[in-house]
């Protein structure tokens, strides 16, 4: 417990910098695109000069982009996330309302494709070389080359529009006034598709390194001691070589928690799901710079906590890992 | 009237055809009988591509807000297909303007209650007026820049007071889409731009404001104690939020929603969705709602300012073409700054621009502008709005029609707050392709497009630096004509000129298409149905 503790703090401290940096980063970039927030509120207006202007001091953004930084890092530090001009809502409150969703689906689609592609990846590499392998392998290869978006149009195309399976889009049943089970199972019936859309091409990567990681143990030295002491071949597999592939996946899981966040900008709008990635989409189409800077504060906390967590497996999973870090 | 169903009938093509018959009979009926027996209840789910910041109607005078508000908020009158000034009363029953034009009576609807309970007044018309549409209302803020005071001498009579002559006519043709009329009881004391009624709404109208589910759904309910007998027929309508537009055509065919309007199904989509059983496919409700095509001229560029460049440009287009491949016929060839589907004012006796590669090379030639080793004249910038994928198309289109000519067009493509910017503030362009829209008369955002002295930084106005005296004295004394004869007179000057001077060119204009449920009744039956209450909507079981 106090090796996961120095490890957590180790790394809080560590991610501060790197906030900052992005923050600033993102901030910059968003300035450096033309149009303020302002500009992309009046296309749906028109209007005089007065009321651009009026709408400019109301904001703020009549002032300097230096002043304004000044101002978003100090109510920042405060842990005050600010006030959204696109929604007119506080950004807290939008990120709160949005983040669930996205956790839903970013989770459901990773413990997906882990789960899957480690356990075809485990039947592939069990024979590598075998008609299974080849099949998982051509199949997996497939998958990995469809993008998502498309893959999520095709999948809506063909299970919501023509055998209705499930519904076409949303996160759940629009007013239905379900609770409790049913409202759980009304949400997983929604979500089997984006999942599906997000989480395949996750499968297949984690599929292949699986298999690939597979065939490399089964070519080390303790493999051939256990198959000479006799074990039983299913034995072997699962215990020493699919544990030992299986450390570079966790590695891997921590990395894709990351990219896997960018996809679902998409996802979430292909399937008008209200989340993160669509709520990040539309603070750069309003240049709502305070709100693109919540979402990338929250979404690189997640990142670092993800990590974290993926540390700490890690260190669970081999008891090499972490050990310096305790005694220092 | 008659030639108002032709011009209507020409813009509907193809699939949409067996809907004239069905139109032309609505508008043929008297207003009070003219919906179609529409069932009693139901749940109507609409498709929605955006969520308004501000939904509030008297303040955001626009079509995102409108096609959610209006069922929730009403104006003093509504367009219609027939009727006084083609106007069905809402709010007020009557309105008159005295002879010089410094005051308008109207008479307002006895019996009408908010949805808290409160009853209306003239108390709320006068409010509204002076505290949120003249000052805080995009368009409130141009058409009521002269009120001085609203006087109620009873509970049913509001009297607009003045200071300059303003013609009856922009107040008749701007009534639906200025006049919202909020409950001062909520408002009175109130930073009005902040009041929580601003998302939820408390109207007069048919349906009431029940929850909005943010990045999900409107959800709006039956008002039992609206003052149209026998109204509403829905139980229900769900403005749910689908911003991908594939998304609305797979949720339609799916079944799981009923409507989608403002063309959210896109027009590539629609022959085949049209033979979808189920489902059909209405052109018709967007006749006050003309949106237009042009090309947006800088005048600042020394090429550019001179007129034979600009014909030369105009002759370059093959404006049937566009209405065919960039449209697919969804639109008409656009003659002037006015369109032709709005008869009051449309002057068909402007100078016309045809198809003419040869004569727009020849006005090239002559402007000065001899082709160069590689074959081209010079070189322009051209902005398309990103608004619509038919503005960007038409884009792509124009780069190569000038091209044929000898100018050699960069295309600079930005997202909608650039866009913005480089051509409203920053003037940074050469040529843009814009859209502006039609409101029923032209001073209210049409005259703008072309006036002289427009600060910077206005959208969808003037920024070319283009300055007319003519055109601005023109303008100047339309705003102050009390006759209605004497005004539109006025506007057919300001059309022929435009079309001859080209401060800018009208290349077509369109209206936009809905996609329904067979079971949806009522769809389209007025010119701006989109965004009118949806009281005698049904659905059928």
């Amino acid at each position: 417990m106090n090796r996961a503790w120095l490890l957590a703090r180790r790394r809080i401290l560590s991610s501060i910098p790197v906030l900052l940096i992005v923050v600033i980063g993102t901030f910059f970039l968003l300035e450096m695109a033309s149009g303020d927030a302002v500009d992309a509120y009046l296309v749906t207006l028109g209007g005089d000069a007065g009321l651009a202007q009026s709408l400019r001091e109301r904001y703020g953004l009549d002032q300097s982009a230096l002043a304004r930084l000044w101002l978003y890092a100090g109510s920042l530090a405060r842990l005050d996330l600010g006030f959204s001009v696109a929604f007119n809502r506080p950004i807290l409150d939008l990120i709160l309302e949005r983040l669930p969703n996205t956790l839903w689906l970013m989770g459901s689609a990773i413990a997906m494709a882990f789960t899957f592609g480690t356990l075809f990846g485990i039947v592939a590499g069990a024979r590598p070389g075998s008609a299974a392998d080849r099949a998982l392998s051509i199949g997996s290869l497939a998958l990995y080359a469809v993008p998502s978006f498309w893959l999520g149009l095709v999948l809506s195309l063909v299970f919501a529009v023509q055998l209705r399976w499930f519904p076409t889009a949303g996160i759940e049943t629009i007013a239905s006034g379900k609770t409790g089970f049913a409202r759980a199972l009304d949400i997983a019936r929604h979500l089997v598709l984006p999942v599906s859309a997000l989480g395949f091409i996750y499968l297949a990567l984690f599929l292949r390194m699986m298999r690939a990681g597979m065939a490399e143990v089964w070519r080390q030295d303790f493999v051939l001691a256990a198959r000479a002491k006799g074990l039983a071949r299913r034995r072997i597999v699962l215990r020493h070589v699919a544990r030992n592939a299986l450390l570079p996946l966790v590695t891997m899981l921590g990395l894709q928690a990351a990219t896997m966040l960018g996809g679902s900008v998409v996802i979430e709008s292909v399937f008008a799901i209200p989340g993160f990635g669509r709520l990040a989409h539309e603070a750069v189409a309003a240049r709502d710079a305070p709100l693109l800077m919540g979402i990338i504060v929250v979404s690189a906390v997640l990142v670092i906590v993800v990590n974290l967590l993926v540390d700490l497996a890690y260190a669970w999973l081999d008891p090499r890992v972490g050990s310096g870090e305790a005694s220092s | 009237m008659s030639s108002f169903l032709i011009s209507r009938r020409s813009l509907l093509q193809g699939a949409a055809s067996a809907l004239v018959l069905q139109g032309a009979l609505l508008s043929a009926l008297p207003s009070l009988a003219h919906a179609e027996d529409a069932p009693r209840g139901g749940r109507l789910i609409v498709a929605a591509d955006s969520e308004p910041r501000n939904l509030n109607p008297a303040i955001v005078a626009s079509n995102g807000v409108f096609f959610i508000a209006s069922k929730v908020i009403e104006p003093l009158a509504e367009a219609a297909l027939d009727g006084e000034g083609a106007l069905a009363p809402r709010l007020a029953t009557s309105w008159e303007g005295s002879e010089d034009g410094l005051s308008i009576t109207f008479k307002l609807r006895e019996g009408v209650t908010w949805h808290d309970g409160k009853p209306f007044t003239s108390a709320d018309v006068a409010f509204s007026a002076m505290e949120v549409w003249k000052p805080l209302q995009n368009l409130g803020r141009i058409v009521f820049a002269n009120l001085d005071a609203v006087e109620t001498p009873d509970d049913h009579t509001a009297v607009f007071r003045f200071s300059a002559p303003t013609p009856i006519q922009l107040i008749r043709n701007a009534l639906p889409v200025v006049t919202s009329v909020l409950p001062k009881h909520l408002y009175e004391g109130t930073e009005i731009a902040n009041n929580p009624a601003n998302s939820a709404l408390v109207g007069t109208g048919p349906f009431k404001f029940a929850e909005y589910k943010p990045g999900e759904y409107y959800r709006l309910t039956r008002n039992d104690a609206y003052w149209g007998e026998g109204q509403p027929k829905l139980d229900e309508i769900i403005f749910r939020i689908l911003p991908d537009r594939a998304a609305a055509a797979s949720a339609l065919e799916a079944g799981e929603i009923q409507l989608a309007a403002f063309s959210q199904v896109p027009l590539v989509d629609l022959e085949r969705i049209s033979k979808v059983p189920g489902l059909k496919v209405v052109t018709e409700g967007y006749e006050a709602l003309t949106y237009q095509l042009v090309v947006e001229i800088n005048h600042r560029n020394e090429i550019l300012a001179d007129l034979k460049v600009r014909q030369a440009i105009a002759h370059a287009i093959d404006k049937n073409f566009v209405v065919d491949t960039v449209f697919l016929g969804f639109a008409e060839a656009a003659t002037g700054p006015v369109p032709q589907n709005a008869p009051e004012f449309y002057n068909p006796e402007t100078p016309e621009y045809a198809f003419d590669i040869d004569k727009a090379n020849a006005l090239l030639d002559e402007a000065g502008h001899p082709r160069g080793a590689d074959g081209t004249r010079f070189a322009l910038r051209l902005l398309p709005a990103p608004f619509f994928s038919e503005t960007r198309q038409f884009g792509d289109y124009l780069r190569q029609a000038l091209a044929e000519i000898g100018i050699d067009v960069q295309i600079v493509a930005n997202d909608t707050p650039a866009h913005l910017k480089a051509v409203y503030t920053d003037h940074d362009f050469d040529i843009a392709v814009g859209s502006p829209v039609f409101r029923g008369d032209p001073a209210i955002s049409t005259t703008i497009l072309v006036q002289s002295g427009i600060a910077d930084g206005v959208p969808f106005s003037n920024q070319g630096g283009y300055a007319n005296a003519e055109l601005d004295a023109i303008i100047a004394e339309a705003a102050e004509t009390v006759d209605t004869e004497a005004r539109t007179a006025l506007y057919n000057d300001f059309q022929r000129i435009v079309a001859e001077d080209l401060p800018l060119i009208n290349v077509a204009e369109w209206g936009f298409t809905t996609v329904a449920s067979t079971r949806v009744v009522n769809v389209g039956n007025n010119p701006r149905w989109a965004v009118s209450n949806w009281a005698d909507t049904g659905l059928t079981p």
